[in-house]
C-alpha cells in the first residue's frame, strides 16, 4: 500500500511536464481569465481547475505535482547526504578508538544542540536561498542522528568475535570497517533513511513555509501552505490549504509506513530471507 | 603503558632450561597485562588495574599441544591474546620463532599474523553472519593478497574439503550451518595460511559432546598431519587431557603448575591443580561415588585486588604464614624433573591427600568481577 | 503413586520456517526423594519438555498428559498453576544471572517470592531468607542478603537460586543445567550443596543437562532424549555400563575422558537434526552405524530390556554394554537386518567410515603448503570423497 503510494509519488514527480500538458496548465502559468472570480477570490474545485485555483489563477493540482518533484529530490538527496556523512563519521567515531572518538561524539552533540530553525533562516538571509543550500542545511543537521544510532551499532559489533577473527588474520582497520561492520549496518541504516526521508521533505516544507527555501514562483508543498495563509485566505479558498497539506502528511505517512515494514523485513529473525 | 626494563626473572630460566632453547617455538617471558580501570563522567582517571595476566612465562615447543586451564577470570583468554598480540602487552617479552614480537606496531605484526592463527570459543560470534562462508574463510588470503580470483576459490574449496565441509556450500551462509559445522569454518580459516602456531580459544566449550569429539579429532589429525603447534585453552580438564602434550594450570593471572600431561595428572604438585583435578566430573557413576573431592570454599578472588604471597594462599588447604607473603616461584620442587615446575611453597608429596580447606574466611575479597 | 507422572507429552511450535515438533509424545515418572536425570543434546527437547510442565511455553501446541500429584499440570489454568508454580515445584535455571532481577536485592526476591504463596510478616520471611542463605553456603547471610545479584558471585548467586527454590520446602525441583554456567570447582561446590540438601528435604529433583558427568554424580534415573523423544531409560549404573541404544552408547564414548589420552575420540558422526525436518523412522538413523532397513521406516517403541530398562532401537534386546565385542555383536545383528547394497547398508558403511576418518581427507600434498608461493602448477585434485558426504550437510 504505502510502497505502491510511493511509487505513485515519484511517476507523477517524473512525469511532472507531460502531466501538466495533459491537465493543460503550466506550475507558474496564471489563469486571469478563470482562475478568479470576479471579486478577484480564487476558483474552487471544479472543471477548468479541477483541484481549484490559488490566489494568482494558478492551477493547484498542477502545481502539487511539481511540488512533490521538490519534495521528493530535496528529501531524498538530503537524506542520502544526511546517511552518507553520518555513516562515515558514525563508523569512524564507533571504530578508531577513545581519542577519535571523543572528538567525533563531541561534534555530533553540538550539531545536535544547534537551533536549527534560527540557522537555516541566518543562513539563508546571507547566502540567498537555492534548492541545493537546503539540502545542505537539512542534510548538515540530520547526519548527527545518523551519526549516533551508527556509532552505537559500531561498538556494540567492534566487540563481536569475528572482528577479532579478522584482526588476528592480520586484517586492518579499514578492511574490518568494510567487509565485517558496514554489512551489519546495512539493516539499521536502511530502516533509519526510510524514516529521514519523510522528516526531510517536513523540513524542506518548513523551510519553504517560511521563506527561506524554494523560491516562488517554483512550487513546493511548503510555499503552497504558505501562499494559503497569506491573509488568510484559506478561510474562504480550503482547497489551497487542504491538498498541499494533504499530500504532505499522506507521503509522510507512507514514508513511515514504508520504514516499518523494512524493519520487519530486516528483523533478524527473517534475516536469512534478506541475505538471499 | 611504558616498556619496563626486566631482568629474566627465577621462573623464566627455569622454564627456559626446561624446553630445549631449539625447540622453542613461542616464548613468553614475565608478560603482564593490566586493564585499566577508568571512573569520572568528564575527566576520566584511572582508578585502579584489573591484573588480568600477571607475569606468566612459558614456552611452547615445536608440534607439541600445550594446554591451558583454569577457571572463569584466571587470565587464559587473556594470555591467549596476548600470545597472539590482539592485545598490546603492560610488559614482557614474547619470542615467535626466535624473533621478538613484544611491541611490533599492527603493520610489523602481519607477516607474523600469517604464522599464528586463532580458533575461537563461539562459533556462532566468530563468523560474521552477514557474509558466506566462501568469503570467510577466503578473508586469509585476501588481507594478504596471496590468491585472487578462482585460485582463491580453488583454495577455499580445499581447505573445506580438509576440514570435512562439503566444498559446494561455498555460497551459504553461516546460519546455515550447524554449530559443529560452524566450528570447521572457524577451523579452515584458521589454516588457510598455514600457520605454525594454531591458539585455540576454548574451541569446543560451546559444543554438543558428540560434535565436540568430531572437531578435537579433526585438530588432532590436522596437528599430524601438517605438523601444527597447538596451545588449547580450555575448562575442561578431561578435553585438555586428551589433547596436550603438557599442561600449563592458571590461577588469578598466574600460571602455578606446568607439566607433562601425565605427571600433572597423576601427581599434580600445586594444590590448586589437585583441587581443580578433584572437581573435574566424572562420567562414571563408580568412579565418581569414590573419588575424593576437595571441595574449595569461597570464590575466586577478584584481579584487581589479588592477594599477597601466593594468590591462592586464601583458599589453600595447606596454607601457612609465609604462603601470605612471600610468592613462591615457578620451579620444580620434590624431586620433580626440571619440566614439572610448580609454584608453591608446600607442594603436595606424591599420594598426599589435601585435607578440608580452612574454614570460611571472613569475606576479605569481594566476588571476582567479570572478565573474560 | 509417583510425585510425578508424565504421559505421551506432544510439544510443536509453528514459527514462519514450518513446524517445531520438539517434544514428540515423551513418557516418565519421578518418584518422591529421587531424582530424574534427564540428558541430550541441544535441541533434543529436554528443556522444553520441562518448561511445559511449568507453563513456560506460551503459543505452544502440547497434549499428554502430566499428573502432579494426580492433578494434570497441562489443564490448570494460569492461576491455579500459578500457585503450584514456586510453592510445589520449583525451578533451577542455567544462568542465574538472567533469572535474578538485577534492580532488586537478593534478599527481596526472596522474601517476595516467599510472601506470594504464604501470609507471613515481611520480618520473618527476611528471617527465613537469611536462613536459607546461610543454608545454602553464602558466607555472612545476614549483611550479603542486602546485595545486588551483580554483587554475587556466579557461583553465589546459583546458591541463591538453590536458596530460593527451597524457600517454599517444595516436593519437586526442576534444575535446568544447573552448573553448565559454573567452573568445575564451583559445579562441583553446587552439586554437592543440591544432592545434600535434597536428602535432607526428601525433594524429587529433575535435572537436565548435556553433562554426562553431573549425571553420574546425582541421578538415580536417567533418560536420554533424542530429537525430541526419549529413546533411552534406565537407573544410572544401567545407562552408564550397560547401553543399550547406539546413542546412548554414542554419548558415552564420545567423552573424552572414556578413551585413552592421546588416542582417537570416537565421536557419533553427522549432525543431530533440525525439529522441523526430523527424519523417518528412527530419528537416529543417518548417524546410526548400526541402522538396518526397518530403522527407516519404521518408528521405534520404548522395548523393554529389563525391570525398567527400556530402549528405543530394534537392535536384540540382549546386546548391551560397551567395549568392542559388544560392539561386534552390534555390527553383525544389523548386518543381517540389512539388504545387500540398500540405503540402510550405504548410511552404516558411511556413517562407519566418519568415524574411522573423522571427517578429514586431506587432499594432495602440498594444496596447502602453497599458500604463500607461487606454486600454480598443481595437478588437479584426486581427493576420492563423495561429493553429498552425509555427515557435512547441514
Amino acid at each position: 500500500m504505502c510502497g505502491a503510494f510511493i511509487l505513485f509519488l515519484v511517476l507523477v514527480a517524473v512525469f511532472a511536464d507531460p502531466l501538466s500538458h495533459l491537465i493543460g496548465w503550466g506550475p507558474t502559468q496564471q489563469d486571469r481569465a478563470t482562475g478568479t472570480t470576479a471579486d478577484g477570490l480564487p476558483v474552487g474545485p471544479g472543471r477548468i481547475h479541477l483541484l481549484g485555483a490559488d490566489q494568482l489563477g494558478r492551477d493547484v493540482l498542477v502545481r502539487l505535482i511539481y511540488g512533490a518533484r521538490v519534495s521528493l529530490v530535496v528529501g531524498v538527496s538530503a537524506a542520502i547526504a544526511a546517511v552518507l556523512i553520518g555513516v562515515i563519521i558514525g563508523l569512524c567515531a564507533g571504530f578508531l578508538g577513545p581519542a577519535v572518538d571523543s572528538v567525533l561524539a563531541r561534534l555530533m552533540d553540538v550539531v545536535l544542540a544547534f537551533p536549527f530553525l534560527l540557522f537555516a533562516i541566518a543562513l539563508v538571509t546571507v547566502v540567498g536561498p537555492s534548492e541545493l543550500l537546503e539540502i545542505a542545511v537539512i542534510a548538515f543537521f540530520s547526519w548527527a542522528a545518523v551519526g549516533r544510532i551508527v556509532r552505537g551499532q559500531t561498538l556494540a559489533i567492534r566487540e563481536r568475535e569475528y572482528v577479532e577473527a579478522a584482526r588476528s588474520l592480520g586484517a586492518g582497520n579499514l578492511r574490518i570497517m568494510v567487509v565485517d561492520v558496514l554489512p551489519n549496518l546495512i539493516a539499521p541504516v536502511l530502516v533509519y533513511v526510510t524514516l529521514l526521508i519523510p522528516i526531510s521533505i517536513v523540513f524542506e516544507a518548513t523551510l519553504s513555509f517560511l521563506g527561506v527555501g524554494i523560491i516562488p514562483p517554483t512550487p513546493s508543498w511548503g510555499n503552497m501552505l504558505d501562499d494559503a495563509q497569506q491573509g488568510g485566505l484559506y478561510q474562504v479558498a480550503w482547497w489551497f490549504l487542504t491538498f498541499p497539506a494533504a499530500a504532505l502528511v499522506l507521503t509522510t505517512l507512507a514514508f513511515n509506513l514504508l520504514g516499518d515494514s523494512v524493519r520487519d523485513a530486516l528483523d533478524p529473525r527473517t534475516e536469512r530471507l534478506f541475505a538471499k | 603503558m611504558t616498556a619496563l626494563p626486566h631482568g629474566t626473572s627465577p621462573a623464566a630460566a627455569a622454564a627456559a632450561a626446561a624446553a630445549d632453547e631449539d625447540d622453542a617455538l613461542l616464548t613468553l617471558d614475565d608478560v603482564v597485562k593490566h586493564f585499566p580501570i577508568r571512573r569520572g563522567i568528564v575527566i576520566k582517571s584511572e582508578v585502579g588495574q584489573v591484573r588480568a595476566v600477571d607475569g606468566v612465562s612459558l614456552t611452547v615447543r615445536r608440534g607439541e599441544t600445550l594446554g591451558l586451564v583454569g577457571e572463569t577470570g584466571c587470565g587464559k583468554s587473556t594470555l591467549a591474546r596476548c600470545m597472539t598480540r590482539l592485545y598490546p602487552l603492560t610488559s614482557g617479552r614474547i619470542t615467535f620463532d626466535g624473533h621478538d614480537i613484544s611491541r611490533l606496531s599492527p603493520r610489523a605484526m602481519r607477516p607474523y599474523r600469517r604464522q599464528m592463527q586463532m580458533i575461537f570459543q563461539d562459533p556462532y560470534g566468530s563468523l560474521n553472519p552477514h557474509r558466506r562462508i566462501g568469503s570467510i574463510i577466503g578473508d586469509p588470503f585476501a588481507i594478504h593478497g596471496v590468491a585472487d580470483g578462482p585460485e582463491r576459490k580453488r583454495k577455499v574449496q580445499e581447505l573445506m574439503e580438509l576440514v570435512g565441509l562439503n566444498p559446494e556450500h561455498f555460497n551459504r551462509f553461516p546460519s546455515d550451518f550447524s554449530g559443529g559445522q560452524r566450528q570447521r569454518i572457524g577451523v579452515a580459516r584458521a589454516l588457510a595460511l598455514r600457520p605454525k602456531l594454531i591458539v585455540c580459544d576454548e574451541p569446543v566449550s560451546a559444543l554438543d559432546v558428540s560434535i565436540q569429539a568430531q572437531i578435537i579429532n579433526l585438530l588432532q589429525t590436522l596437528q599430524s598431519e601438517l605438523g601444527l603447534t597447538y596451545v588449547f585453552i580450555a575448562h575442561d580438564l578431561s578435553v585438555v587431557e586428551h589433547v596436550s602434550d603438557r599442561v600449563a594450570v592458571m590461577y588469578l593471572g598466574k600460571v602455578v603448575e606446568i607439566a607433562e600431561r601425565a605427571a600433572l595428572y597423576s601427581t599434580p604438585r600445586h594444590p590448586y591443580t589437585a583441587a581443580l583435578l578433584s572437581a573435574a566430573s566424572v562420567a562414571d557413576p563408580d568412579r565418581a561415588a569414590v573419588r575424593q573431592r576437595i571441595v574449595l570454599h569461597g570464590d575466586v578472588p577478584s584481579p584487581i585486588d589479588p592477594p599477597s604471597g601466593c594468590r591462592f594462599h586464601p583458599r589453600c588447604p595447606k596454607a601457612q604464614e609465609i604462603c601470605g607473603r612471600v610468592q613462591p616461584d615457578l620451579v620444580p620442587v620434590l624431586a620433580d624433573p626440571p619440566k614439572h615446575v610448580t609454584a608453591c611453597h608446600f607442594p603436595m608429596a606424591d599420594g598426599e591427600k589435601l585435607g578440608p580447606a580452612p574454614a570460611e574466611p571472613a569475606d576479605a575479597h569481594p566476588p571476582g568481577i567479570g572478565m573474560r | 503413586m509417583p510425585l510425578l507422572e508424565v504421559r505421551d507429552l506432544t510439544v510443536s511450535f509453528h514459527t514462519s520456517d514450518g513446524l517445531v515438533q520438539a517434544v514428540r509424545g515423551v513418557s516418565f515418572d519421578v518418584e518422591k526423594g529421587h531424582t530424574l536425570g534427564v540428558v541430550g543434546e541441544s535441541g533434543s527437547g529436554k528443556t522444553v519438555c520441562t518448561q511445559t510442565l511449568l507453563g513456560l511455553t506460551p503459543g505452544a501446541d502440547v497434549s499428554g498428559q502430566a499428573l502432579f500429584d494426580g492433578r494434570d499440570l497441562l489443564r490448570m489454568s494460569p492461576a491455579e498453576l500459578q500457585r503450584v508454580r514456586g510453592a510445589r515445584i520449583a525451578a533451577i535455571f542455567q544462568d542465574p544471572l538472567s533469572s535474578l532481577h538485577p534492580l532488586y536485592t537478593v534478599g527481596w526476591q526472596i522474601v517476595e517470592m516467599i510472601r506470594a504463596h504464604r501470609h507471613i510478616a515481611r520480618s520473618a520471611a527476611r528471617a527465613r531468607a537469611i536462613e536459607l542463605l546461610d543454608m545454602v553456603g553464602i558466607p555472612q547471610a545476614a549483611s550479603r542478603v542486602d546485595d545486588y545479584p551483580h554483587q554475587f558471585s556466579g557461583g553465589m548467586r546459583q546458591r541463591a537460586m538453590i536458596a530460593m527454590a527451597l524457600a517454599l520446602d517444595p516436593d519437586l525441583i526442576i534444575a535446568d543445567e544447573p552448573t553448565t554456567a559454573l567452573d568445575a570447582t564451583v559445579q562441583a561446590q553446587v552439586i554437592e550443596l543440591m544432592t545434600k540438601l535434597q536428602t535432607e528435604f526428601d525433594t524429587a529433583l529433575i535435572i537436565i543437562t548435556h553433562d554426562m558427568g553431573v549425571i553420574a554424580e546425582t541421578a538415580d534415573e536417567v533418560m536420554v532424549m533424542y530429537a525430541g523423544k526419549a529413546v533411552e531409560k534406565a537407573d544410572r549404573r544401567t545407562l552408564f555400563y550397560f547401553p543399550h541404544h547406539p546413542y546412548t552408547k554414542g554419548l558415552l564414548e564420545s567423552i573424552p575422558g572414556s578413551t585413552a589420552a592421546g588416542e582417537r575420540l570416537r565421536p557419533i558422526p553427522g549432525q543431530p537434526p533440525s525439529l522441523i525436518s526430523i527424519p523417518t523412522g528412527c530419528a537416529f538413523h543417518p548417524r546410526c552405524q548400526y541402522v538396518m532397513d526397518r530403522c527407516i521406516s519404521e518408528v521405534p517403541p520404548l522395548f523393554d530390556i529389563a525391570g525398567g530398562h527400556t530402549s528405543a532401537c530394534f537392535l536384540p534386546t540382549q546386546i548391551l554394554g560397551l567395549g568392542e565385542d559388544v560392539d561386534r555383536e552390534r555390527a553383525s545383528a544389523a548386518a543381517a537386518g540389512r539388504a545387500e547394497n540398500g540405503a540402510a547398508a550405504r548410511l552404516a558403511a558411511r556413517a562407519t567410515e566418519e568415524i574411522e576418518t573423522a571427517g578429514v581427507h586431506l587432499p594432495d600434498a602440498g594444496v596447502l603448503a602453497g599458500a604463500g608461493m607461487s606454486d600454480r602448477s598443481r595437478g588437479p585434485r584426486t581427493s576420492q570423497n563423495s561429493p553429498d558426504d552425509a555427515g557435512t550437510q547441514p
